[in-house]
């Protein structure tokens, strides 16, 4: 069986991903460290995710193809700069959240946000996944940045905490 | 001055640089003064400009890249300072036109009335901190640091139109031009 944090690694290095903006979460860690690692992906912390979103969108006007690793929290954060920039503007994006608030969360503070985070999606009519294994989320990351492309959407990710 | 005639200004200077610019009226009278394929014009998402502008210096280390931004969009994105300045992309010229106020939703005044921002861009770390009309723009430019140059400016609008281009025909043009 893979490794969870490995199948995310791969997943973005198949799917040709080169450009990753991040905000930390403890669950992300492995693969942000592995992301400091790989001399082929420019990895840039952030501020704040919706300051990772403009970056994104600059740097897929310079030719990288680009994803967003965060909280779902950060999904909030960014909600406007998804609609008016990344939308508006057909950027693809891929975005792996690490889905707080869900089963097994024993922070009180991540539920309401976590409970919310799909619907959010839904409602802004972006598609995302939630892949159990990882196996299933090797593959749906691996898939999600041509799905991003042909849509001239953001494609998500949701890591839910039974995933790792 | 006029915020218009500091977009011309800066525009005089502009040769084959790639050029990011805010939302609403600058990017309104930068179309109205001077459209080209290599301006990105920002129609949403207020306070990206300076975020968008250090994404593609780093995609693209080898072009010139010119942010026009404004102060109050600098307000609602101060974390960009720090981010830009700990990455330090050389090709990067950000420059934020301060009238001291939201302009393109009526003038109502932003705290940059009360604050220096060429101070608080040194006070992060940025050896290039200057008020526009120290420099020249195109040393600037082709220094080998990253540079955040402040051009103040009266508060107010000139009667330039809204842009008639699509988002999506926008992008593709400034990639486009770029390859």
């Amino acid at each position: 069986m893979m490794d969870s944090s490995e199948a995310i690694y791969n997943g973005l290095k198949d799917a040709g991903i080169d450009f990753i903006v991040s905000v930390p979460c403890v669950n992300l860690s492995k693969i942000l460290d592995m992301l400091n690692e790989d001399d082929e992906i420019t990895h840039i912390p952030v501020t704040r995710e919706e300051e990772g979103i403009g970056i994104c969108a600059g740097a897929y006007l310079g030719g990288k193809k680009t994803a967003i690793l965060m909280q779902n929290s950060g999904l909030g954060n960014s909600i406007n700069a998804l609609k008016s920039l990344t939308e508006l503007y057909n950027f693809p994006l891929l975005m792996i959240m690490s889905h707080r608030g869900t089963d097994g969360e024993n922070i009180v503070g991540q539920v309401p946000m976590g409970q919310s985070t799909p619907r959010l999606l839904e409602a802004m009519n972006f598609k995302f996944f939630k892949p159990d294994t990882p196996e299933a989320a090797y593959e749906d990351i691996k898939l999600s940045w041509n799905l991003s492309e042909e849509e001239g959407l953001p494609v998500s990710i949701l890591l839910e905490i039974k995933y790792w | 001055m006029t915020r218009r005639d500091a977009i011309l200004e800066i525009m005089n200077q502009i040769d084959d640089e790639l050029i990011i610019c805010n939302i609403g009226f600058p990017s309104r009278e930068l179309y109205d003064l001077e459209d080209r394929d290599k301006n990105f014009y920002m129609i949403g998402s207020m306070g990206l400009a300076s975020s968008i502008g250090f994404g593609l210096a780093l995609a693209k280390p080898d072009k010139d890249i010119v942010v026009i931004d404004g102060d109050g969009s600098l307000l609602m994105n101060m974390g960009s300072l720090v981010t830009i300045f700990a990455n330090n992309p050389k090709n990067l010229t950000w420059i934020v036109i301060d009238n001291g106020a939201y302009g393109s939703t009526g003038n109502q005044d932003t705290y940059a009335k009360v604050i220096d921002l060429v101070d608080i861009a040194k006070s992060v770390g940025f050896k290039n901190s200057y008020n526009f009309n120290e420099i020249d723009l195109k040393e600037i430019i082709n220094s080998d640091d990253v540079s955040f140059i402040v051009y103040e400016t009266d508060a107010g609008n000139s009667s330039a139109p809204i842009i008639d281009l699509d988002p999506v025909t926008i992008k593709k043009r400034f990639m486009k031009s770029i390859e």
